[in-house]
């Protein structure tokens, strides 16, 4: 069988060969071995939190804090009062409100009404907020603004705190509003 | 140019500087350069126009230092729909003056969340992780060295025709189906990097993040990723564009554009989705009873007339070469039909070339117009049987819930009507 150092030096030979040298390679060797392994360290800074909060940093903060982060941070987008902001240049959502309107004719899709996981918020603050400055707020900041908002939407009390073990258990109004795709619908078939 | 000539002229020396950089000399240079810029339309440089082009020279090879640029007597643009904010928005391909089944890249449409960033590819890497043999981190040139593929496909936002669930709105085919383009695009099959790195067994689920202001992420179905998912550094034969995920863009061909994630960072293998912000409360469809279709992926079949449509106005009764695009998310365009009789009666249209899995095909239909008031349509169906729908038959299943209902994913049959003066518009019939 070839190895991959004595097809550099027979690389014609090699190309014909290669299909069949992989073939009988075990399943899980890699057949390149480019790239190079990754520390734990390196994958620290990413996150992505899933709804059972696997990833939740350490930490926490209430709506308390959280008043005062959403006044420095959020207002010029989404509002004093989590009203949004539809101005030119703006463009910021409609933080809470709007339960019992999606089956209406006007349903309004806020964080309240329409989001159906707690713990989306917290990655999408840590993520992409603020706006203009995004990822600059502390892992105590996010839970704190997040606090405030599902407390403004009255979903939490307004002095529970948010931390990694509570958030996930934030049972959100719209828990069950979502259902996988169903189409294709049969009756468009020829 | 000749090595070491300086131009005198500063106009050269901006045409000699490329488009794109003699744009942003201009704006730094002064009202003198800046003006002669404007003369010539977004990517074009502006000559002189001699009175007789075989009585004088023409430019010297290569004297556009080496990138080319397109004619400046040709002026088509994306255009920006009017978000509030220009950060995140989206800009829309002139369907109506493409020509063949190619996007020309500088025109491919886009959406960004945080705006477009600037990736140096030499410091860019991915990392793919989670519930693998080995976490591995890739740079550029690591991706580069896999074998790679090439295969044309479009891409097409699941936004879309957004505007016209419930009365006709934009103008032009621009406005109503620019949200769509396609691409030649060359990259790495997701496949390649799995065996490197090794799959785990009970992964199903990949979250794909970019590395935008916006941090995009979705989750992709594993299986997905598996059978057709491409990580491109291609397009149309030269790097990908920036504003369409330079250095590197995951491709899911049929599947709506946002999963299809630009700059793309990082791959994170999971056993279920992580129920991000893009994939709970925006890109779902809320039905009429209040309960919202999530991952909703597929990009069904659709069709569009582009020649004629909205704006354009026929000069007067004859012939008329009707053309558009069909596409379908789920495999290749079997046949297009069309009628100029609001769908009472249809014909076969032509495929001007042969039509490929999960890629645009361009049909033409000759047609003759007896100058008295018609309504134009265009149907696909893909070989999946699968059939474009009326508008009144999405509304019938979807529900018409306002404009935050379900406005994604609008794949209806669009009607152009030609009035008796040869004006055409967007209507509902």
């Amino acid at each position: 069988m070839f190895t991959r150092d004595a097809c550099v030096g027979a690389a014609s030979l090699c190309l014909a060969a290669l299909p069949l040298t992989v073939g009988a390679l075990a399943q899980d060797t890699p057949p390149f071995g480019f790239g190079s392994p990754t520390t734990q360290q390196e994958l620290a800074k990413f996150f992505a939190i899933p709804p059972d909060g696997r990833g939740l940093p350490p930490g926490s903060g209430d709506a308390t804090l959280g008043a005062k982060i959403y006044a420095q941070n959020c207002t010029s987008c989404h509002g004093d009062h989590l009203e949004g902001n539809p101005a030119k240049g703006v463009g910021g959502d409609k933080l809470i409100g709007g339960r019992g309107t999606l089956a209406t004719k006007t349903p309004i899709k806020t964080v309240e009404s329409y989001w159906p996981y707690a713990t989306t918020l917290f990655d999408y603050v840590k993520r992409a907020m603020p706006f203009n400055a995004p990822g600059s707020l502390s892992d105590d900041d996010v839970y704190s603004v997040v606090a405030y908002i599902l407390a403004q939407a009255t979903i939490i009390n307004p002095t529970e705190t948010m931390n990694a073990t509570t958030l996930p258990k934030v049972v959100m109004p719209n828990r069950d509003g979502f259902e996988p795709d169903p189409r294709p619908e049969m009756q468009l078939y020829r | 140019m000749f090595p070491g000539r300086v131009p005198t002229d500063r106009r050269a020396f901006l045409f000699a500087a490329g488009s794109t950089a003699g744009a942003a000399a201009a704006a730094v240079l002064g009202s003198t350069a800046r003006a002669a810029d404007q003369r010539a339309p977004p990517g074009a440089q502006y000559f002189e126009i001699p009175a007789d082009p075989t009585k004088e020279l023409g430019r010297a090879v290569a004297a556009d230092g080496g990138y080319g640029s397109r004619s400046q007597f040709e002026s088509e643009v994306r255009w920006r729909y009017p978000t509030p904010n220009e950060y995140t928005s989206w800009s829309m391909t002139p369907l109506d003056k493409m020509l063949g089944n190619l996007t020309a890249s500088g025109l491919h449409f886009e959406r960004h969340h945080g705006g477009i960033p600037t990736i140096d590819p030499l410091r860019h890497m991915l990392l793919v992780h989670g519930m693998v043999s080995t976490a591995k981190k890739f740079s550029m040139a690591d991706i580069k060295r896999f074998p790679s593929v090439t295969r044309k496909y479009f891409i097409e936002c699941s936004g879309n025709g957004l505007t016209e669930w419930n009365k006709p709105t934009l103008k032009t085919v621009q406005g109503t189906h620019g949200l769509l383009s396609t691409s030649e695009w060359t990259g790495v099959q997701f496949a390649t990097i799995a065996r490197e790195v090794g799959l785990d067994d009970g992964g199903t689920w990949v979250l794909a993040e970019g590395a935008d202001a916006a941090v995009m992420t979705r989750s992709i179905p594993l299986e997905k990723m598996l059978k057709n998912g491409l990580l491109a550094y291609g397009q149309n034969g030269e790097a990908i564009r920036p504003e369409q995920g330079y250095p590197l863009r995951l491709i899911l061909p049929g599947y709506e554009g946002n999963t299809h994630i630009k700059w793309l960072r990082r791959l994170e293998v999971s056993d279920k989705p992580f129920m991000t912000r893009e994939e709970t409360s925006k890109y779902t469809d809320l039905m009429a009873n209040g309960k919202a279709r999530q991952f909703t992926f597929e990009m069904e079949a659709k069709s569009v007339i582009t020649f004629p449509s909205g704006e354009m106005k026929l000069p007067g009764p004859g012939f008329y070469d009707v053309t558009g695009l069909a596409w379908s998310g789920r495999g290749r365009v079997q046949s297009v039909e069309v009628s100029s009789d609001a769908g009472k009666t249809w014909y076969p249209a032509h495929m001007e070339s042969i039509p490929e899995p999960i890629c645009t095909v361009r049909f033409s239909f000759p047609w003759i117009w007896d100058g008295k008031p018609a309504v134009l349509q265009s149907r696909c169906t893909d070989e999946t049987g699968y059939i474009q729908p009326t508008l009144a038959q999405l509304v019938a299943i979807r529900g018409a819930n306002g404009p935050f209902g379900s406005i994604y994913h609008l794949n209806a049959i669009q009607s152009w009507a030609v009035a008796a003066d040869g004006s055409v518009t967007n209507v509902h019939a």
